[in-house]
């Protein structure tokens, strides 16, 4: 009998907690009725900056929370497609086959991402001079040693040593390898028809890393290798890094300003929010532009992508719709000011000026929701 | 108050006839029916992920066919050809590299616990032990970039390639990480849950064994003898288990291998790749549908290679019950 009541007082102490529990959840959503969740997914490289925005937009806007998952730019596509979230992170714009399978969906380019040379050469410093060719040839393998004569070349002054070159890659697939083989591919015709551009490639030489870490970790335990990886992250861990010449032949330090001014050049052909983006590449576009005087040529956008028309997505209303349309308007204005402190590049005005064009389309049930 | 007051008669009274009604008879029918259904569940899940690769790789199948499995190329950017046969070579090299370190360090930790020790001591290392296995794998990874391989970067594979260096397999540029690398995390990984396994075996021989042994005359070392031959098949046992967890380790080797996709590598120092790393490295950013596929295929790949490996496990378990019947069994 004793335990018989021990059980059950145990039983009904776990229902009244239960109860309890639930009485609260239900008391809260009655009270904060009005209360907005924006469900977002995708780019693993926005998500410290989205992830701060939702901190900071909170503080403005207590009833709306948003909530951001990094899974990786492919997901967040697959996630927009399947109409599982409000907005998705991409660093690559959708291809034609993705955009065949997401109608009238819109492209924001929400920030602006470089991709940095890294290497590990004893004595040697930052600043050492790198050509889109030459980058190509040392990761074809072709260029093996670091005193080959190319490389000695556009390095007066500095003895570079007589030893093999060990070139390190991503092993996983990302948009940072999207944007490296794109600037290689654009600066070598061999790169471009044997290896080509993609989130993961053949690669012809080298060891690959798990992510930004595994990258940076291989470069600076082995001496004499070389890397990539995005500026934000060189940036934050202090990494030896080198510049890169643009079209224009300057040797470009990655910066922000000289990574913005890319982002500036580039703009001026933007298309419109609505038409295709799959073509859209600001390194394509600095590789012939001779005049892009102080780009960092290995630069990209980073873009959040909506639906057109939100009614197209499940569990939409038009107060989720119109608190959607206010953070992405607030995020490509006010929200730009925190992406310095984290290293990442404010958008230059002519890009937020072709994003207010492109938020002012979003419509709910056909009503356009900023005025 | 007034709430318990009538809640609590109700439950003893639901307890005691629910006890009366259930003992004797119709509690094992009950148990026999949980079980079974717990059992057959087994057999659903598997079906389930098989179906699920099969329908996922299908686009990859009806492309590759066969060539999947003895292609040699992985080009997702140009020609859009995937071949599995490196990944599948560097899984099962980087394996077999674990058990050649693991087992015997397994199977001596085993027997130090169980035949050697004092109680009291090898029941603290059999707890260590223990921990060890509960250790997450990214753990492992982590502790592979940093401490591992800079360590036998700088201290071990220099000197092995001038002891060794005239064979080629310990010739060529050293990385620090690579297939010896990788073997030898995965190794350590599977250290912990083989020695554990095989430790409870030795326990379970029989003493009479043992008092057998020593009465005839026999020294520790062949005593010890006898009782490995007496848990011969659960030591294959052990072994299989260390294998299946080599094979299918995902996060540390994929951290630690290179992740380089060729046929065979140059030397123990450069980079291969395995089929669990590929899968965790690419799937998130995969593009295209083929690609998607391709990737689900080398899954399905990977679950043929574990149930083969499993298949031969058994026949070898089979094969020594056979043989040892006559012997250690009586």
């Amino acid at each position: 009998m004793k335990t018989t009541y021990k059980v059950a007082i145990t039983i009904a102490i776990i229902a009244l907690v239960v109860a309890s529990a639930f009485a609260y959840q239900y008391l809260e959503n009655s009270a904060t009725a009005q209360k907005v969740t924006l469900n977002g997914a995708g780019s693993t490289f926005i998500f410290p900056l989205v992830d701060k925005w939702a901190a900071e937009y909170h503080k403005i806007k207590p009833n709306v929370q948003i909530n951001y998952q990094g899974i990786g730019s492919g997901g967040g596509i697959q996630q927009h497609i399947e109409k599982t979230v409000y907005f998705a992170g991409t660093d690559a714009p959708l291809t034609a086959a993705q955009a065949a399978k997401a109608p009238n969906t819109l492209h924001i380019p929400i920030t602006i991402g470089g991709v940095v040379v890294i290497y590990n050469l004893p004595g040697i410093g930052k600043g050492l001079k790198f050509t889109g060719e030459i980058l190509a040839e040392i990761y074809l393998g072709k260029i093996t040693k670091w005193n080959d004569a190319r490389l000695a070349a556009i390095n007066p002054g500095i003895s570079l040593p007589d030893q093999p070159i060990t070139v390190v890659h991503r092993s996983d697939g990302s948009g940072t390898t999207f944007i490296w083989t794109s600037f290689l591919s654009d600066f070598s015709p061999e790169w471009k028809e044997t290896v080509g551009r993609g989130t993961s490639v053949n690669w012809p030489t080298g060891i690959g890393g798990k992510g930004s870490d595994g990258v940076t970790a291989l470069v600076q335990q082995t001496p004499y290798s070389i890397g990539y990886v995005e500026f934000t992250y060189a940036m934050v861990n202090n990494l030896t890094y080198g510049y890169v010449q643009n079209a224009a032949g300057e040797f470009i330090e990655p910066s922000i300003e000289s990574i913005a001014k890319a982002a500036q050049y580039a703009a001026i052909t933007l298309p419109r929010g609505d038409a295709s983006w799959s073509n859209v590449s600001i390194v394509d576009s600095l590789a012939n532009n001779t005049q892009a005087h102080g780009a960092y040529p290995i630069t990209s956008f980073s873009y959040i992508i909506v639906y057109k028309e939100l009614n197209v997505l499940p569990n939409m209303n038009e107060a989720t719709a119109k608190a959607l349309v206010d953070f992405l308007w607030w995020a490509v204005h006010d929200g730009q000011n925190y992406a310095p402190g984290l290293y990442y590049v404010p958008l230059p005005s002519n890009v937020v000026a072709n994003d207010e064009q492109t938020i002012r389309m979003i419509t709910f049930n056909g009503q356009q929701l900023h005025k | 108050m007034k709430i318990s007051q009538k809640v609590f008669p109700f439950f003893c009274n639901l307890n005691i006839k629910f006890i009366l009604q259930l003992n004797h008879f119709k509690g094992d029918d009950i148990f026999k029916l949980v079980s079974a259904l717990v059992a057959s569940s087994i057999f659903l899940l598997l079906g389930l992920m098989v179906y699920e690769l099969v329908k996922g790789s299908w686009l990859s199948i009806q492309t590759f066919g066969l060539n999947f499995i003895v292609g040699t190329k992985w080009d997702p950017a140009v020609s859009k050809v995937f071949g599995a046969l490196p990944l599948i070579l560097g899984t099962l090299v980087t394996s077999a590299i674990a058990l050649l370190i693991g087992i015997p360090i397994s199977l001596g930790v085993g027997l130090a616990l169980s035949e050697y020790m004092p109680k009291k001591f090898g029941l603290a290392v059999s707890f260590l032990v223990e921990l060890l296995a509960a250790v997450p794998s990214v753990i492992y990874g982590l502790w592979g970039i940093f401490v591992l391989i800079p360590f036998l970067r700088n201290h071990v594979y220099p000197y092995l390639q001038t002891a060794f260096g005239f064979i080629p397999i310990f010739s060529g540029p050293i990385y620090g990480g690579g297939v010896l690398t990788g073997g030898i995390v995965l190794a350590i990984m599977i250290i912990p849950t083989v020695s554990a396994v095989m430790r409870d075996l030795f326990l379970t021989v029989p003493n009479s064994q043992r008092e057998a042994m020593i009465a005839l005359g026999a020294t520790k070392w062949e005593t010890t003898k006898t009782v490995i031959s007496y848990a011969r098949s659960g030591v294959i046992g052990a072994i299989i288990l260390g294998l299946a967890r080599a094979v299918g380790e995902t996060m540390a080797i994929t951290m630690v291998i290179g992740n380089k996709f060729q046929v065979w590598p140059s030397s123990l120092f450069d980079a291969w790749y395995t089929m669990a790393a590929i899968i965790a490295n690419e799937l998130l950013e995969a593009t295209y549908d083929l690609y998607i596929s391709a990737l689900i295929n080398v899954g399905l790949v990977l679950l043929f290679v574990a149930l083969i490996i499993n298949i031969l496990a058994r026949l070898i378990v089979w094969r020594t019950l056979r043989f040892t019947r006559g012997i250690a069994r009586e």
